[in-house]
């Protein structure tokens, strides 16, 4: 029970997700300057839209030139697509947290073993060097265990091309056990919506220290702080 | 008491004899269905591959297909929709005018016109489209090539002599071979 409870929680799953929703309403964390909140018919999500720097800052990247390739690890979403194909890039789409407790599960052995994470890096971002021009990271990293993070960072480092910008997203919260977790949705050039669907433990908490440690091999990391207790960071390979 | 009305059912009722008008309505066969008269009512056919179906090689429909059993192979419907049912598990180059998923599918699609992924479909391929729609929900894990209308006229290829030359055009030859006489 405690065990199906502890994988639900990393998974993202709703854990009492109308409890959360509204833990977070109280906390104001869903946006003191959102253009908008909405809760779900069934009351289990709410989502809200902001302005983003770091999105701007990518999609003003992207929208040079037409057919590029964007790989987003967060998962299908039709926003996203939708966005992505109009400007007229191919987009490569993957859910790596899914893929990653599907295949790793919440064993800390297997997540711990060099050979397991290689096979998971090799057949999930198994892309030729220097593929891609963009790279939406969304906010997984901060869920990787230790081993599995380095290498996947590594391989992000590989699989882009030179001046391949990479928006991520971490929370600002350095002590907290559980932080919302957000799908995230491209409404425009400078609009990101959130739709928060529960709880999740992070695996590591991050610092800007730790962040710019995290990507030294990139060229070079900008912050852009929010009221909602994220950092969006924008990492130029 | 309660029997009384039973008994009187049993018993045996005077049949009339049919009437000459009755005997001639008999001959003629009488759908239940409701009848379709005009072109635009007709119902799609439908193909419907079973659950419990495992099918190993090509499919090549000229109607409307449902796969909610196996396929490994390829399957293509040029002017036609292909669903891949809840429980439909599918290892196979698609190609389809529509394609909607709601099961399993390993491989690559191309839809002319529209991709439909519904919430509890998980597709592992590389997807190439005019349209697509995506339920949140869906697991997806490969590509997405939006082929827009504009895009596919672009590429048809220009007549020869409508090309501009990039370079000097050299002397420009016959497109009629002539045999060359031996010397």
């Amino acid at each position: 029970m405690l065990k199906e409870r502890l994988r639900r929680l990393i998974l993202g799953r709703p854990v009492g997700s109308a409890q959360a929703a509204e833990e977070l309403v109280s906390a104001g964390i869903e946006g003191k300057h959102a253009s908008q909140t909405q809760k779900s018919e069934d009351g289990l999500s709410t989502s809200y839209a902001r302005h983003s720097h770091a999105l701007e800052q990518f999609a003003c990247h992207i929208r040079a030139n037409p057919g590029l390739s964007i790989l987003d690890l967060g998962g299908v979403r039709q926003a996203n697509v939708t966005f992505i194909t109009e400007l007229g890039h191919k987009l490569y789409a993957q859910d790596f947290l899914r893929s990653f407790s599907e295949m790793l599960g919440d064993s800390g052995d297997r997540q711990d073993d060099q050979q397991q994470v290689a096979i998971f890096v090799e057949q999930n971002l198994n892309f030729p060097d220097a593929f891609f021009d963009g790279m939406l990271i969304w906010d997984l990293l901060e869920f990787l265990p230790p081993l599995l993070l380095k290498e996947t960072v590594s391989r992000l480092f590989r699989i882009g091309k030179p001046g391949c910008h990479l928006l991520t997203l971490f929370h600002a919260e350095e002590r907290s056990a559980l932080v919302p977790a957000y799908a995230y949705r491209i409404l425009s050039q400078d609009q990101l919506s959130l739709i928060s669907c529960g709880l999740r433990q992070p695996v590591q908490v991050f610092n800007n220290r730790s962040i710019e440690k995290l990507f030294q091999q990139f060229q070079s990391v900008k912050f852009f702080l929010t009221r909602d207790q994220l950092r969006e960071v924008i990492v130029l390979r | 008491m309660w029997n009384k009305r039973r008994e009187e059912d049993l018993k045996p009722r005077p049949v009339a004899p049919p009437t000459s008008a009755e005997l001639a309505k008999e001959g003629i066969p009488i759908s239940t269905f409701a009848t379709k008269n005009s072109e635009t009512d007709i119902p799609r056919s439908n193909a419907l591959i079973g659950k419990s179906v495992l099918i190993k090689g090509q499919i090549y429909s000229r109607e409307d297909l449902t796969i909610d059993g196996e396929v490994d192979g390829t399957i293509e419907l040029q002017e036609h929709r292909l669903t891949i049912g809840p429980h439909g598990k599918v290892q196979a180059g698609i190609r389809a005018r529509d394609v909607v998923i709601m099961g399993t599918v390993h491989g690559n699609i191309e839809a002319a016109d529209k991709i439909d992924i519904r919430k509890e479909a998980k597709l592992v391929g590389d997807i190439k489209t005019a349209r697509i729609v995506i339920e949140d929900g869906a697991y997806f894990k490969g590509s997405i090539d939006i082929s827009r209308p504009e895009a596919t006229k672009a590429q048809v290829p220009k007549p020869q002599a409508a090309a501009a030359p990039a370079s000097p055009a050299p002397q420009q030859q016959p497109l009629v071979s002539r045999p060359v006489e031996a010397k």
